[in-house]
């Protein structure tokens, strides 16, 4: 019957689509990763570069994206917790809530690269920090806070509500009840939300552009006042900026970035598959 | 001997379910007081009015006074922390924190700052006693709660409540999801325990209501019916509406 | 209760309240410090030449709009290309994909979105560019249409993402009561469950195709940076320059202060609104929405 060819003939394009969208992504990181292997190796990982850039290793940029890292998680992991939290716990409903949530959904939608403008007025020009560690990384903390926000809170509401009620009714301050029932409860989604915003901060570059990326730092950073190379920043000096750059040494580098990235896209799929078989609710 | 006496309680919801109009009762100490009528009527309303379980809930408007020991707990300046250790409730269904069976005795116990090991196995032991679980859990105490079949689960409740040593126990539509034999269970409980709590039941059914009352409530759409003795009020009610859904022409 | 316990309570909510509040301080911080350094343009350039179709600030030319139509062809291209595929992909997980494929199928997209985009402008460089320019013929591989495709690449998981969440709440019940009168699945997935998941999709394109504005590596690397007026159809095959790459490839020459520097934190002004405008009318469409089904469900 016709209605039904039309659905088979629908299905097949809808199956096409798919397709089309998925293998362009496994064939990208397939791709990389053999093109990026051959580069690899203890020199590669561990060196300062050298011939500007065009030998030696990416050591400097990997320690920093490390950094820059650690930065913004010790800025916008305990505010993003704290700011899901009133949103699950305290806020009522009423228009300031309502302005926040606005605020954080702007805050998702501004460009990485006007974050980067605001990071180069505010830190780096206005504070003084000057392009350094510390600027880049408080830019990508804010950056990263609706990402934390958003998913946090959503961990923690999908803690049943019985359990907070049960917990009030034994004598328990709400305080006493986030920390003791819902915050561990809430824990394994608050982590996964939190490794997915942290692999979104490593993997910009426009943000720490005039913030703290270095072009070419052929040491480690020595404080948090020092500008610091960065992976995602360094593959686009090297496949843009320096005239006849090995192609190898761009595919190593894009490689060490995508393992650096999907690393953290693993163990944040770990932690939340392991705490669903876990679950006791 | 009266434990609570409520005077004059009105209260609406901001979502109009559910309210209580001018409700006026005296409840007994040593007793088992049962609430009953058809859903909708006030029961679990009032009995989160004794624990302020409310405050957590949009409460439009709320009059009247509940005494306890001759103090208003629905003053605003009442401790409403130390008011929920004198008052433990038990939910219709079985909710066990997610910890270990232990944990879950001892949750009220440390909240309140109780850290001496001998007083929390002494908790432990005798609150599980007084629930009727304790010889099936004692060998497995350090077990996740949840593992536990419903019924055992909704004593480890009641336990977890008694653990505190309140003064009242709320019971709301306690053994609604239970199999009779841990109905039976529960019951018998209750009737061990009246000899030193107050006990406020919301039965989740008639029939329940009458085995178990010493005092019994009748309320429809938030109003107090008929209030009395729990062996008159089921043979001999003085209402129509009471009568009618005693034996069961509606509700 | 005891006084200490009191005081840490009470410090605490006030600490997590603070920080409930401090998405809207960081909103206003960054629209305060991008006006305080981009308002001055106003009054350093004329508006004629602001709103002229010449960049070239070398020589004092500050013309925004082939900046600004640079950006909307770009993100036009990346549109007709993420919206069938967004919403198709969406519609196979959520409506026909076996539950093992969608297992694999949701997190593949998931990771689409996580890959810096600095990896696809790199790979957009050595293959996909080359590779147009051979198979279209095209004078060179570097235009707005390479950056449209990596676009597309990156708004395609917020697509899917929202549009599969929003398929996916639509109660079962308005399926099985299509399936009851007798309308297959395809036809229960067009007439019933597309529709009724309608504005969670609209956010989803909204959400995708605001990313796809804002989206700044991967469109400099590809799209050949000539601040051309890209105005005919013909433009989207010819190279291109958006304000995100603008404010990319010059800030870090400019000395802070000049005429450049504060016209570029203008077009950031720019950016900044329309991001709010998107993520307001995207936001604006789950609100209505929500009340609509509360006078439905009241």
């Amino acid at each position: 019957m016709n209605r039904h060819l039309s659905q088979r003939l629908g299905f097949s394009l809808l199956t096409l689509i798919a397709i089309i969208t998925v293998v362009p992504i496994i064939s990208v990181i397939v791709y990389i990763f053999l093109q990026g292997s051959p580069a690899i190796s203890r020199e590669f990982l561990l060196a300062v570069p050298r011939s500007g850039m065009r030998e030696g290793g990416i050591f400097p940029a990997i320690i920093g994206t490390f950094y820059l890292t650690i930065g913004t998680a010790i800025f916008s992991v305990p505010l993003g917790i704290a700011a899901a939290i009133y949103l699950s716990e305290y806020a009522p409903d009423n228009a300031w809530t309502r302005i926040i949530r606005l605020a954080i959904i702007n805050l998702a939608g501004i460009p990485s690269v006007v974050y980067g403008l605001f990071g180069l007025g505010l830190f780096v020009l206005f504070l003084k920090f000057g392009t350094s560690i510390l600027a880049a990384s408080l830019t990508l903390s804010i950056m990263t806070l609706p990402v934390i926000i958003s998913t946090s809170e959503e961990a923690l509401r999908a803690v049943p509500q019985s359990f907070r009620t049960v917990s009030v009714s034994l004598g328990a301050t709400r305080w006493q009840t986030i920390r003791r029932i819902v915050l561990p409860q809430g824990l394994p989604g608050i982590l996964t939300g939190v490794i997915l915003g942290l692999e979104r901060a490593a993997g910009e570059t426009a943000p720490i552009l005039f913030t703290g990326a270095a072009f070419f730092l052929p040491r480690l950073p020595g404080s948090i006042f020092d500008a610091t190379m960065a992976l995602p920043y360094h593959l686009f000096v090297i496949s843009t900026q320096v005239p006849e750059m090995p192609i190898q040494i761009q595919y190593g580098t894009a490689l060490v970035l995508l393992i650096f990235v999907l690393g953290m896209n693993l163990i944040a799929t770990v932690i939340r598959s392991r705490a669903r078989a876990r679950r006791q609710w | 001997m009266n434990k609570l006496v409520i005077e004059n309680l009105s209260l609406q919801y901001a979502d109009g379910t559910e309210s209580l109009s001018n409700i006026n009762m005296d409840i007994a100490k040593n007793a088992i007081t049962v609430l009953f009528g058809p859903a909708g009527g006030g029961k679990s309303t009032l009995l989160r009015c004794i624990n302020r379980l409310n405050d957590l809930t949009d409460v439009e408007t709320m009059s009247g006074r509940i005494m306890m020991d001759g103090e208003d707990i629905l003053n605003p300046a009442t401790d409403t922390i130390a008011l929920r250790r004198k008052v433990g409730m038990v939910f219709a269904r079985p909710v066990v924190l997610p910890m270990s069976i232990r944990k879950n005795l001892t949750y009220g116990l440390e909240l309140a700052g109780e850290k001496r090991k001998s007083k929390l196995e002494e908790a432990v032991e005798r609150s599980l006693k007084l629930a009727a679980i304790w010889d099936e859990v004692k060998d497995r105490l350090e077990e996740p709660a949840i593992a536990l079949s419903g019924g055992q689960q909704q004593r480890i409740c009641l336990a977890r409540s008694l653990a505190q040593q309140p003064e009242v126990i709320l019971l709301d539509e306690p053994t609604s999801g239970l199999d009779p034999i841990s109905t039976g269970k529960v019951e018998a409980a209750l009737q061990e325990l009246k000899k030193d709590y107050t006990i406020i039941l919301v039965p989740h059914s008639v029939q329940q209501a009458a085995r178990t009352a010493d005092y019994a409530a009748f309320f429809l759409q938030g109003e107090l019916v008929e209030y009395g003795n729990g062996d008159e009020l089921f043979t001999n009610p003085q209402e129509q509406r009471t009568e009618d859904y005693v034996t069961g022409r509606f509700g | 209760m005891d006084k200490d316990l009191n005081w840490r309570e009470f410090i605490i909510t006030r600490a997590i309240k603070a920080s409930g509040y401090s998405a809207i301080v960081f909103v206003a911080l960054i629209f305060i410090f991008l006006l305080r350094e981009g308002l001055p343009t106003l009054g350093e350039v004329d508006l004629s030449t602001l709103f002229s179709v010449r960049w070239y600030p070398i020589e004092d030319y500050f013309g925004i709009l082939p900046l600004i139509t640079g950006s909307l062809i770009v993100t036009l291209g990346a549109a007709l290309v993420a919206i069938p595929f967004g919403i198709g992909t969406a519609v196979y997980i959520s409506e026909i994909a076996p539950r093992a494929v969608r297992e694999v199928l949701k997190p593949l997209v998931e990771l689409l979105g996580g890959l810096p985009s600095v990896v696809l402008g790199f790979l957009g460089i050595l293959v996909l560019s080359p590779w147009l320019r051979t198979t279209f013929d095209l004078p060179t591989g570097l235009t707005a249409f390479t950056g449209s495709l990596l676009l597309a690449a990156i708004a395609v998981p917020t697509i899917v993402s929202v549009a599969e969440d929003a398929l996916d709440t639509v109660p079962r019940s308005y399926r099985e009561a299509a399936w009851a009168i007798g309308a297959t699945h395809w036809q229960t997935i067009w007439r019933v469950t597309l529709p009724a998941a309608r504005s969670g999709v609209m956010t989803g394109i909204m959400l995708g195709i605001g990313r796809a504005i804002g989206e700044t590596m991967a469109v400099m690397m590809v799209t050949g940076n000539a601040p051309v007026m890209a105005i005919r159809p013909g433009s989207l095959f010819e190279p291109a320059r958006t304000m995100t790459a603008t404010i990319a490839a010059e800030m870090g020459e400019v000395a802070s202060g000049s005429v450049h520097y504060h016209t570029l934190f203008f077009i950031g002004i720019v950016l900044f609104l329309i991001s709010l405008a998107v993520n307001v009318a995207a936001s604006s469409v789950i609100f209505r929405s929500k009340k609509r089904s509360e006078r439905i469900l009241s």
